[in-house]
């Protein structure tokens, strides 16, 4: 079956089985590989990706549902060649990660709260990253990571009382 | 020894790799995708044991994309038997199951095709036909006697049952006034990665050279897949430089590199497997220890700690592995942080069938902890006396180091008592006291867990000629190239793989230390198997201490090269000779310099520059044995296990909702020691994620399975990993006694928090429970079982 | 853990939606795909068709129908969990929408596609039994009405037909001017599956007398049970824990709970009723506190 999705802000048409999950479509057919799968049954969150700036799981979508929304990858969020968003630098000056396998997923899901909540506390930051299972840190740098980046977004535009 | 000056060592870098991984850019092994690639599937055993009747692949082979099926003979007539530890030849082990399947989710044929789907769709189409055979499940019924052997060849269960009698232990149990005798169980849980285990092989028949790309992490990799794939081992190329998605122990992957080797020879194309969860949690073989342990200890009246037997009965699964050696490990810390001075240690090995067993995390030194803290609480409420002036009473001094334990292995240095006294102020210990109390007063159940815990370090075999008389291995190693090129560039070498302990970090910071350069500057790569130099992966928390040497070595020879080429060029002896910043100056006048360029120059381009002898450029590179390493084990079984030991003490207030059950971490700390911090962001993560990994094992995970011999907890539905709601905020509190042993005084912290939170939170619940008279003695401690202890025994307290 | 292979299509009309599954006795229907697309990977589900009714219009909605709010039964967990009209008008269903799954599968997991899959500790089962909700569905051409009480059946269980299709989901408002709401699980973790839950909703009159009380409970037997004694024991009465734990552990000495390796029936039974006197302790403890005489 052909479907177009709608991937940061590109179109892109791909011909899958409707049984290719969403998960499989990014890194197989389009070769986006920063998405992971970790157990394929919804439940570590690795495949994590925003549906309409939404955190999903990408393992429980067929590709053939995804048309329609706009979906951003990790692949979304860099600002250009070698530039990090905030978040991501936030997340490499606490040492929010060590084998970085779920850290796309945890990004996408800080994104999605910082969207909404600009000032969450470390309880909304808990809960918005419960769903993403992470075996090396214990979360304690990720929580941080997530903290730093609101931070300094709320920061951003501000005048600057020192140079 | 005091604390050094470092430029770099210990100031709070950024770790380089993290780079990479924020924005996805990673490369894992399925992420590697060659041209003509093929996948993988598995067909695996649904019965605890069975013997394999038949194989029909008709069906299978003619679905869609399909491009063999293969089932254990196949492999085994082209393979040798896959390694083993112990000297137990007649319990084999292969690929996929020959003629016998041993556990439910054995692999016993797999299916190559164009995609991973049509693989399992072709798998559900291979009809097996089994004949089920007794089977036995429980530890304790595999040690009997007349237990149905799960090889039948090997005659029994037991692949491992050897005693030790360190000291006179009978003599000071008799003399001692007092003993008790406690029992514990650690229950079956393992490190779980996210990523499950994948390997893509490649053979290329014109080279005669077989790619490698694996989410691996073991020592003698490719030694290992050589001699089983029987290719000479400069036929193996694996690749260091996959990154690997969390491994803690687990990720050998010998046998699914070897069925993915031999099906890439036979088909002449790339094989990639990628695990499925369900493969991985029944038949990836990587469950960690299922202990039961028996311990008696004699003291004195203080509760002073003279003597200690220990029995360790570990449950390994339907094949033996590396990890029975789990058992070997731990003699190396057998008393833990204590002056116990006699020690009595049996160690029992036995198959049953279940699931595999792997090297988990520390290598069964967490559960011996475990053991180890139960006891010292035992004995404190056994004579009514303060928790913490118990371990006070029995911990080794300060000034007894460095301190040989009675199993022969020296601790190279520690400050426990003072480790312990920060971490009480710090809370403050009579405020958790005081918040216990209010706790309780609110009809919570509440308790404070402590755990004085080791955590050895640097790694060392020493475990197998102990275990195993026939292996001589003594060598224990690691290496880096350190170069510098002719553009003044320096490159740094890791010759493994890494699965998130900032390795590269490591190595650019120890260089640059040395050099005096900026660590940024240093580019560090990784070789793969065919250029690269020795090492043993990193596995025991060792590599801070043997890749952090190697690299100051390697470094520290190209420094010694470099002094001496600007000596020689600035005419003067090399005692006044001063490196800085990479340049050579003169002590007395120091205008008269050379710059690194310079130097650089000299070593590549100016031959007759050089001191006379010397080899032009500037390459140096260093094989560094593990320290204090090297001896076989004595007569008695005695040898240095590890070089190093840090400590933590943990201290945590938990409280238990009554009715429910359900336990809550209310604070925690934890005290840590490892020397000299290289880099205290990795340090920190390592601790915090060991502590989550405790954290899961105290209380959420375990793989369970029926009477049937199935495993109940196939899914992450039913094996319960810690989100971050069930990992409360810890404070971290340093100490750093410097190892007499390294470079810098670094210990390693790869296992720290995991080798004493769950120890200190079974302390907690047996704190919390006491004043009901009850206590728990096995992990996990699950919510409903908590629950129903709790109720029946305030029901037995009603009726009284 | 691919799925089997199916065909896929997506209908933009109920009426196609009931023709295609009358045709086809191994079609299914998708909605937010969050329980059965890990069935389906495991290949414990495997159907030959799916039809996608996640975006049919007529099934997203939430309705004030003035006695009762309707909600569609393919409107997502998400926007039920965010909705002012629920949040006014339904307490004990907003309180509990944050309990279901994770945020990750509330938006896209749907209350239609909670119901029909009938698992027993499903928090939106409870809610619907507690509150005697009805559940109209479509079946071929007809449509029908079934209150929650006969709905749930067993456990994965309910009583739609093969080729019925859940359309939609009627909570009943309470029109008193003071009511309380309480709702209690108990699960391992944070987020999964509970081992016991309780759900009540208490109307007060001036005096804080209870004058209509519906509590349940939910994951200890195969489908959530409304407990009837309870509600005609504290009928009229003033609100004591005493009793309402006497005539709580009454009820719930009823129920045969399920055992399984996470928790004993024992346990289930016990937790049940401490979580239901919880729940109708914080219902009161609600009404008290903001109306304090």
């Amino acid at each position: 079956m052909r479907v177009d999705l709608d991937i940061n802000g590109e179109r892109h048409a791909v011909d899958v089985e409707p049984r290719t999950s969403l998960l499989d479509c990014l890194r197989d057919k389009l070769a986006m590989t920063g998405v992971h799968a970790g157990c394929e049954h919804g439940v570590c969150g690795a495949c994590t990706v925003l549906l309409d700036d939404a955190p999903v799981r990408s393992c429980l979508m067929f590709a053939v549902q995804a048309d329609g929304y706009a979906i951003t990858t990790i692949e979304g969020l860099a600002r250009g060649i070698g530039e990090l968003a905030p978040i991501q630098d936030a997340f490499c000056e606490t040492h929010g990660m060590q084998c970085g396998y779920c850290t796309p997923a945890m990004i996408l899901a800080a994104h999605a709260l910082l969207l909404k909540n600009s000032a969450p506390t470390r309880d909304d930051i808990v809960e918005a990253i419960s769903g993403n299972i992470c075996r090396c840190t214990g979360y304690a740098q990720i929580v941080e990571a997530i903290a730093l980046a609101a931070e300094r977004m709320r920061g951003l535009n501000r005048p600057q009382d020192k140079p | 020894m005091s604390a050094r000056e470092f430029r770099y060592v210990s100031s709070d870098r950024r770790v380089r790799e993290d780079r990479r991984f924020v924005v996805g850019k990673g490369r894992f092994a399925a992420d590697i995708a060659l041209q003509g690639m093929r996948h993988g599937a598995l067909v695996t055993c649904p019965h605890p044991a069975a013997r394999i009747v038949s194989i029909d692949k008709l069906d299978a082979r003619s679905m869609p994309g399909v491009h063999c099926v293969v089932d254990g003979h196949e492999v085994a007539a082209a393979t040798e038997p896959l390694p083993a530890g112990l000297d137990t030849p007649r319990v084999q082990r292969r690929p996929l199951a020959v003629d016998v399947a041993r556990y439910s989710g054995e692999w016993v044929a797999a299916v190559v095709a164009d995609t991973r789907a049509q693989a399992e769709d072709a798998a559900e189409m291979v009809r097996v036909e089994y004949e089920p055979l007794p089977y036995v499940l429980d530890g304790e019924a595999a040690y009997q006697a007349g237990s149905p052997p799960v090889h039948a060849d090997h005659g029994s269960n037991v692949l491992l049952d050897r005693s030790f009698t360190w000291g006179d232990v009978e003599k000071d149990f008799a003399e001692s006034p007092n003993r008790l005798a406690v029992r514990v169980k650690w229950g079956r849980s393992s490190t779980v990665p996210v990523e499950t285990f994948s390997v893509v092989a490649n053979w290329d028949p014109w080279r005669e050279i077989l790619d490698i790309y694996a989410s691996v992490q073991m020592p003698k990799y490719p030694d290992q897949l050589s001699a089983v794939l029987k290719l000479p081992m400069t036929s193996v190329r694996v690749h260091y430089d996959v990154d690997v998605g969390g491994s803690y122990g687990v990720k050998r992957g010998i046998k699914h590199a070897a069925l993915v080797g031999y099906l890439a020879r036979r088909l002449g194309f790339p094989v990639r497997l990628v695990e499925d969860r369900l493969e991985n949690m029944r038949g990836g073989d990587a469950h960690g220890p299922e202990r039961l342990f028996d311990v008696e200890v004699a003291f004195d009246d203080d509760g002073v700690i003279r003597s200690m037997k220990m029995r360790a009965l570990d449950n390994v699964g339907a094949y033996a592995g590396r990890s029975p050696f789990q058992l070997g490990k731990p003699i190396g810390a057998i008393v833990g942080p204590y002056r116990i001075r006699s020690v009595q240690y049996q160690a029992i090995a036995v198959t049953t069938n279940k699931t595999v067993q792997e090297a988990v995390r520390a290598f069964g030194q967490s559960p011996t902890n475990y053991a180890i803290e139960r006891t010292i609480d035992a004995v404190a409420y056994h004579l009514i006396l303060d928790r913490l002036e118990v371990r006070r009473r029995n911990l080794i001094r300060h000034d007894e180091f460095p301190y040989t334990i009675p199993s022969g292995t020296t601790y190279d240095s520690g400050d426990y008592h003072t480790v312990i006294e920060k971490v009480l102020a710090r809370a403050p210990y009579d405020g958790l006291i005081e918040e216990r109390n209010s706790l309780r007063k609110q009809g919570f159940l509440a308790g404070i867990g402590l755990a004085a815990c080791l955590e050895p370090n640097g790694g060392n075999s020493s475990f197998e000629p102990l275990l195993n008389p026939k292996i001589t291995t003594t060598t224990w190693m690691e290496s880096c190239r350190v170069s510098i090129e002719a553009t003044g560039a320096i490159t740094a070498s890791v010759n493994t793989t890494s699965s998130g302990q900032g390795h590269e970090t490591l190595v650019g910071t120890a260089v640059g230390e040395v050099l005096e350069i900026d660590p940024d500057r240093i580019r560090v790569v990784r070789p793969d198997s065919l250029n690269a130099m020795p090492s043993n992966s990193p596995v025991g928390s060792r590599m801070a201490i043997m890749l952090g040497g190697a690299a100051f070595h390697a470094a520290q020879k190209l420094k010694n090269k470099l002094l001496a080429i600007g000596a020689h060029d600035l005419n003067i002896p090399l005692e006044r000779a001063v490196y800085a910043d990479g340049e050579v100056f003169e002590k007395e006048s120091p205008q008269n310099r050379r710059s690194w360029q310079q130097l650089v120059n000299i070593a590549h381009r100016n031959y007759h520059l050089l001191p006379k002898g010397f080899e032009p450029g500037l390459s140096e590179s260093h094989i560094l044995q593990v320290p204090t390493g090297g001896q076989l084990p004595t007569a008695d079984g005695r040898v240095q296990m590890y070089p190093c030991f840090s400590f933590e003490f943990h201290v945590l207030l938990a409280a238990i909702d009554p009715d429910l059950g359900k336990l809550a971490i209310r604070k925690y700390l934890v005290g840590h020691d490892c020397g000299t911090v290289i880099n205290p962001k990795i340090v920190r993560g390592m601790t915090m994620g060991g502590i989550a990994h405790g954290i899961g094992a105290a209380l959420y995970e375990e793989f369970a399975y029926n009477d049937e011999g199935q495993l109940i907890a196939q899914t992450f539905m039913d094996y319960l990993l810690p989100s971050a709601h069930e990992v409360p905020p810890v404070e971290i509190i340093h100490h750093a006694t410097p190892s007499p042993h390294t470079v810098f005084g670094q210990k390693g912290s790869g296992e720290s928090g995991y080798l004493g939170a769950p120890a200190a939170i079974a302390s907690a619940v047996n704190d919390a429970l006491s004043p009901l008279g009850i206590f728990v003695n096995q992990l996990p401690i699950k919510i409903a079982a908590l629950g129903d202890m709790i109720a029946a025994a305030r029901e037995a307290r009603k009726s009284k | 853990m691919k799925p089997a292979p199916f065909e896929y299509i997506r209908p933009s009309s109920i009426d196609e939606v009931c023709a295609l599954l009358a045709a086809d006795e191994d079609a299914r229907l998708i909605a937010g795909g969050q329980t059965l697309v890990p069935l389906m990977a495991m290949r414990l589900a495997r159907p030959s068709l799916l039809i996608d009714i996640a975006r049919i219009a007529e099934l997203t909605f939430v309705h004030d129908e003035g006695d009762e709010i309707a909600i569609g039964a393919a409107t997502r967990q998400c926007l039920v969990e965010h909705d002012a009209i629920v949040r006014a008008k339904l307490p004990l269903l907003a309180k509990v929408m944050p309990f279901i799954g994770h945020s990750a599968t509330r938006a896209r997991g749907t209350i239609g596609g909670s119901l029909a899959n009938a698992d027993p500790a499903a928090e939106l089962a409870l809610v619907a039994v507690t509150l005697g909700a009805t559940m109209t569905y479509r079946d071929w051409t007809d449509t029908r009405i079934m209150p929650a009480s006969e709905f749930f059946v067993g456990a994965m269980e309910t009583a739609l037909p093969r080729t019925g299709c859940l359309v939609g989901v009627r909570f009943p408002v309470w029109r008193e001017s003071r009511i309380g709401i309480g709702f209690h699980e108990v699960s391992a973790r944070r987020s999964d599956f509970a081992f016991a839950s309780a759900a009540a909703q208490v109307a007060f009159d001036e005096n804080n007398v209870c004058t209509r009380l519906s509590v349940a409970v939910g994951a200890i037997a195969s489908v959530p049970k409304r407990l009837d004694s309870v509600e005609k024991a504290l009928q009229g009465r003033h609100m004591a824990e005493d009793q309402i734990r006497e005539a709580v552990e009454e009820a719930v000495a009823e129920i045969e709970p399920l055992s399984d390796p996470h928790a004993s029936a024992e346990y289930r039974r016990r937790v049940a009723a401490t979580l239901a006197v919880r729940a109708i302790m914080d219902a009161f403890g609600s009404v008290r506190d903001t109306h304090a005489r």
